[in-house]
């Protein structure tokens, strides 16, 4: 079992519950798609998966161990085996793309050779690699911030495929990719998922690519499962009740009506 | 009538803490006596006067400039000497005191687990006893202990200056944003790899100008300490000035300005060339 949730909850330091009585079970290589509104909780979980929160309720287990109840060192060494994608790639700027790549391994290296690496490039040629799958290898040598936000997401992604994790969990990773882009390379990610064997969890703002590239889509709406199923199974209905938002204002319609006045005592 | 769309919850702070600063200023112009007027009398002005015009023209025999040479290149020595040393204690301690590098914090929020706060302390107690005592003191101290002579102001140097390079490049590791290391560390990497990944690039910068900066104070610094015989420009400067031989002391002077010239042009350099 890749993942096992039983009744996990989580509430911030605010107080404001984030995730409630989740319950969900993932096999080895599966590949999941969570969708729903903003704020639903999908980012919660996948923090909450990759070991950056704690859970405050409930039980987690990933990779057939309990993170929380394990020491420091082994945790750390679970840690390197699931990789985190982030929509915002939290790369420092100034450096280069190669050594951006290669630090993906660093859970897995020596200090010393960690250390090495930052003076010369220890695996230039799995880094381009990487960076092959996603169509990048001729950034090799650049600083980061030299790049498009798109173009960071994908090195944030080839950084994971470098780190080759069992559990890849990947929030909005296309987000800021134009719509064929982000599909060519959702599916880049399925592949090499699916090649090696790999478990893949992705958030995804895009229902259509969500349905499009998953066979297992969970919709989660106020930090609840509401559905949890294959994409052919999925109605309408259940679509429009996963993303119904009833804060939003109507936009005013272009005959407006005579503005209404509320007058609102002070005390 | 009240707008509340006007209203800017910062707004009374931002008051209230500048009226503050204003209030604790005029106690100091009290404390201090000072008082610009004294410089104007005719008695104090005459007196100065006659000082700086024995500055011109500065003294350039070559027995003189030989002397100087061999002065500067001390204080040089010493500087770079005293800011190595610095360095050797100020890295590890900075990284030791330096909240950047807490595992706990990754899924706390940022903020580390209360026994790894105090954890922290002993170290920043350290940097805080290193720097709060002046370099002219450990100066004093020193010279006692291994004689007049460079040693000493090297000495006094590394000591003051591991406290305050610690201090500072903590804070400054603090400052970057810190996602990046957290990332790294919650990949499974181990807190100096994710430093050197996450922090490094971001924080080298602003560590290598500030470090320049402050071997520029340590030349300064090293001339100070020279009054008390530890050796360098300052104790020529020292030896002048009881011998009333202006020339002399203009000629260190104008030394003294190419030398903080020298760093800033390196501080510049190396920013805009390395990074």
């Amino acid at each position: 079992m890749s993942i096992r949730l039983s009744g996990v909850g989580l509430t911030h330091a605010n107080g404001q519950a984030a995730l409630s009585a989740i319950d969900l079970q993932v096999n080895p290589g599966e590949r999941l798609a969570i969708i729903g509104p903003s704020g639903a909780g999908k980012t919660s979980l996948l923090r909450l998966l990759a070991t950056a929160l704690q859970p405050s309720a409930g039980q987690l287990e990933l990779l057939g161990q309990t993170p929380w109840s394990l020491p420091t060192r082994a945790r750390q060494r679970l840690r390197a085996r699931i990789g985190l994608i982030h929509q915002a790639p939290p790369l420092p700027p100034r450096q280069r793309v190669v050594t951006s790549v290669l630090a993906g391994k660093l859970g897995q290296w020596s200090l010393a050779r960690g250390l090495l690496n930052l003076l010369h490039p220890l695996d230039i040629p799995g880094a381009r690699e990487a960076l092959a799958r996603l169509d990048l290898a001729d950034k090799l040598f650049q600083r980061c911030d030299q790049l498009s936000g798109g173009q960071l997401q994908r090195i944030g992604i080839a950084r994971v495929l470098y780190q080759a994790p069992e559990l890849i969990l990947a929030d909005e990773p296309v987000s800021a990719m134009d719509p064929v882009l982000a599909g060519h390379t959702l599916g880049v990610l399925n592949d090499e998922a699916s090649q090696r064997g790999m478990t893949l969890l992705a958030s995804l703002h895009a229902v259509d690519l969500a349905l499009a590239h998953f066979p297992r889509i969970i919709g989660i709406r106020e930090g609840r499962i509401l559905f949890d199923l294959p994409p052919a199974q999925i109605s309408q209905a259940q679509l429009d009740a996963l993303y119904a938002n009833e804060q939003l204002q109507p936009l005013p319609s272009s005959p407006s009506p005579a503005p209404l006045c509320i007058q609102i005592p002070r005390c | 009538m009240l707008k509340p769309d006007h209203h800017d919850p910062a707004a009374l702070p931002r008051l209230l803490l500048t009226l503050l600063a204003l209030l604790l200023l005029w106690p100091g112009l009290h404390l201090s006596e000072l008082n610009p007027a004294v410089l104007l009398e005719p008695n104090n002005a005459a007196n100065m006067g006659g000082f700086l015009a024995d500055f011109w023209p500065p003294a350039h025999d070559r027995e003189f400039l030989a002397l100087l040479g061999r002065a500067t290149l001390e204080t040089l020595a010493i500087a770079t000497a005293g800011m190595a040393l610095a360095l050797l204690i100020a890295l590890p301690a900075s990284l030791l005191a330096s909240r950047a590098l807490s595992l706990s914090a990754i899924h706390r929020g940022g903020r580390p687990a209360g026994w790894a706060r105090l954890a922290r302390w002993p170290v920043r107690g350290l940097l805080i006893v290193l720097r709060s005592v002046p370099e002219i003191v450990w100066a004093l101290l020193f010279v006692r202990a291994v004689g007049l002579g460079p040693t000493a102001g090297v000495l006094a140097i590394a000591i003051t200056y591991a406290g305050m390079l610690g201090k500072v490049y903590g804070e400054i590791f603090e400052s970057q944003d810190p996602r990046p290391s957290h990332a790294l560390q919650a990949a499974g990497s181990g807190r100096l790899l994710a430093f050197a990944y996450g922090v490094l690039p971001s924080a080298s910068a602003e560590m290598l100008s500030y470090t320049v900066y402050r071997w520029e104070c340590a030349i300064r610094a090293s001339v100070i300490m020279g009054f008390v015989g530890a050796g360098g420009l300052g104790q020529q400067i020292d030896l002048s000035m009881r011998m009333f031989a202006g020339g002399e002391v203009a000629s260190m002077l104008l030394t003294f300005l190419a030398l903080v010239l020298l760093a800033d042009q390196i501080s510049r350099l190396l920013r805009t060339r390395l990074l």
